[in-house]
């Protein structure tokens, strides 16, 4: 059974491991909890889910576990033999009532629909009817009758709570394919270091002066070292204007995210593809913007650069000369692009689109195929990838 | 014996769960949360309720694994040996010990409590795996071994600010303090000021979750802040109905310094109050 459960953990890519399963029997071996739905639940939480982003996938997992107990259902049903089912039902109406479902078509009408009602309900309500044949309850039972048909009530209440903590989905904010905010963006940009000592040695090395002095006897002999860096340099082009207005947001709190993570860090815009210049500043665009070439030029080959846009546009203002919709482009965006590639060791391409909607714009098809596939949707998730490959 | 709560800390059902499971289990629990839900707090009321000892180990930006096992004073062992003192032949006497070593030592069960793990470098949770998985360490300058008599309750906190690595997390059990309900709130507060007049109380919470639900608060203020806050209330002797007057008079609430900790928040809710009475006209 656990088995089950651990397979639709990891199908719904929770990382489970083994040990985690094994841990979980064990603890169901000492009875840390028993016989009772909510508490296996938060037991199994506790022992399998490590980190509150994969709460949502474990719920949505757990209620798909849960559900397949539910098709064990016709299994359950033949264990409860109509025949007991119709005797204390009958048992718990009043001579009235008897007439009334008479009058309705006979008790084996309402069983009917009262079997039909309940797979109705598991289908919206999953849990909270299986139990009421499992756990031995009338499913007749407290306001389980109604003359004009047949409502399953209350009956295993506790049970239906249980189903709802995971059916409320509490914790799908935490999950990082959906949140973003400069201190995620930070967390997830820290990827991205690569640490040296470079430069002068300024910087006192007090474990090694120690165990130099020690070993000399006593006589101080001082050790230096040069600082420790973060020495990743990251060049970042955001497509601005246009489509990415609806972006805005995203963009500023990943721009301050990088800002305040990297010490080399260096930033243009351009809108909708590279051509032959880029801008630093927005407003000034016309008078103030940087060749292409010089960008190229400037920057050496070890710099990690990040393009940032929706990729959304016509085909043409890719592989087109002239294709560009504000000004006559002499080469195509796509020769440019092939520059960046040739020039940089590491670069892509961050697209604030959902992944699931990038086949159905063409351009960005074609700037994918043309990135290799290093196009990573802006999410944390994607970030903390994009950082992964740059960082390799 | 399980862990249930006390009467000075409200647990939830999920919690009571996590904690018994790593009880039994004899594993680290690891919790997370909202700065201000109780996670530190939460390792004084397990030691309260297993009337057992705790052992805070404060972790810090420059803490290293070694110092929660011990450290080699080799300066003043160099200092001795000028000195020509006895105690410098034996090296026993330069050793520290460290948190953990107290905490393996001890003669009675304790619990352990590893506070804000997540502000020490990304690889001391790594350095630790061994120690908390066998409870045992090795003491380089003694060879000897250091082993668990009792089984610690290890408690670890933290505040996200760094990802912990697979490998230490495969090791502890893992609970989320998600932000209490409004009847959680009600019962913590109920368990924090007996007797306090429900009507402030309501009051109050209604101010604190409009407070929770304004756009764009830097810091969101938590369950720690609101009883901090009510202790002022009470203090300052305010009743429901000044909390319930406040939109007509003043712009936010009374003592807000309490709930709200940076000027960018308390401008803000200025100005969300102000836009309310614009609207209100």
């Amino acid at each position: 059974m656990l088995l089950n459960l651990f397979s639709e953990l990891r199908a719904a890519r929770v990382p489970v491991s083994l040990r985690e399963l094994l841990d979980l029997i064990a603890a169901l071996e000492k009875n840390i909890v028993f016989a009772d739905m909510d508490e296996f639940y938060y037991l199994a939480r506790a022992i399998l889910v490590k980190d509150e982003r994969h709460y949502d996938k474990f719920d949505r997992a757990f209620a798909a576990y849960f559900e397949g107990l539910e098709n064990l259902n016709e299994h359950i049903e033949a264990l409860v033999p109509e025949e007991w089912l119709r005797q204390e039902f009958l048992r718990s109406l009043s001579a009235e009532e008897r007439e009334q479902i008479k009058s309705l078509g006979g008790l084996d009408n309402l069983i009917e629909a009262f079997k039909q009602r309940l797979e109705e309900q598991q289908k919206r309500h999953s849990g909270g009817s299986k139990w009421i044949g499992t756990g031995g309850t009338s499913p007749f039972g407290s306001g389980g009758y109604n003359p004009e048909g047949i409502r399953v009530g209350d009956a295993g209440e506790r049970q239906g709570r249980a189903v709802k903590v995971w059916d409320k989905r509490e914790f799908k904010d935490l999950d990082d394919q959906v949140e973003l905010g400069t201190r995620n963006i930070k967390m997830a940009l820290r990827r991205l270091r690569q640490f040296a000592r470079t430069g002068a040695a300024d910087e006192l090395d007090l474990p090694s002066t120690i165990k130099q002095t020690a070993r000399d006897g006593g006589l101080l002999n001082i050790q230096m070292r040069p600082e420790r860096r973060n020495t990743v340099k990251l060049l970042v082009l955001f497509d601005i204007g246009g489509s990415m207005d609806a972006h805005i947001q995203v963009c500023q709190e990943l721009f301050s995210a990088c800002k305040a993570e990297f010490k080399y860090l260096e930033y243009y815009y351009f809108h909708n593809y590279v051509y032959e210049s880029l801008w630093k500043n927005n407003a000034r665009r016309y008078q103030e913007s940087t060749p292409t070439h010089e960008v190229l030029n400037t920057y050496g080959q070890d710099y990690k650069v990040i393009f940032v846009g929706d990729a959304a546009m016509a085909p043409y203002e890719v592989t087109h000369i002239g294709g560009s919709v504000e000004h006559w482009n002499k080469e195509a965006g796509y020769v440019w692009m092939q520059r960046f590639l040739e020039k940089f060791d590491k670069l892509v391409w961050l697209n604030p689109y959902p992944k699931q909607h990038w086949q159905y714009t063409q351009s960005t098809q074609i700037i994918r195929q043309q990135l290799e596939n290093q196009m990573y949707p802006m999410t944390l998730e994607g970030i903390e990838q994009a950082m992964r490959y740059l960082a390799t | 014996m399980k862990f249930a709560g006390t009467d000075s800390y409200v647990a939830t059902e999920d919690l009571k769960i996590a904690v018994n499971a790593a009880v039994t289990l004899q594993r680290p629990l690891l919790v997370k949360g909202e700065p201000g839900t109780g996670k530190t707090l939460l390792a004084e009321e397990v030691a309260h309720a297993f009337n057992a000892k705790l052992i805070t180990w404060h972790i810090k930006s420059t803490t290293k694994a070694q110092q929660g096992l011990y450290e080699y004073d080799a300066v003043s062992r160099l200092r001795d040996s000028q000195l020509n003192s006895e105690r410098v032949h034996d090296v026993r006497n330069y050793i520290n010990k460290g948190k953990l070593w107290e905490a393996f030592e001890a003669e009675e069960r304790v619990i352990l409590l590893i506070d804000e793990i997540d502000k020490a470098d990304i690889e001391f949770p790594n350095d630790l795996l061994q120690e908390l998985d066998k409870m045992e360490f090795y003491v380089y300058e003694t060879d000897e071994t250091i082993k668990a008599k009792h089984r610690p309750i290890i408690i670890i906190t933290s505040n996200n600010e760094k990802e912990l690595p697979d490998a230490f997390l495969r090791r502890c059990f893992f609970h989320y303090i998600a932000f209490p309900e409004r009847e959680t709130l009600q019962q913590i507060v109920d368990v924090h000021y007996p007797g306090i007049c429900q009507a402030l109380v309501s009051q109050a919470l209604e101010v604190f979750f409009g407070i929770r639900q304004a756009p764009g608060l830097k810091k969101k203020p938590s369950t720690s802040e609101l009883v901090d806050w009510l202790k002022l209330l009470m203090a300052d002797g305010i009743s429901a109905e000044t909390l319930r007057e406040r939109d007509a008079n003043k712009a936010i609430a009374p003592l807000l310094g309490a709930l709200v900790k940076n000027e960018q928040d308390v401008m803000l809710l200025e100005r969300l109050a102000f836009m309310a009475r614009q609207g209100n006209r």
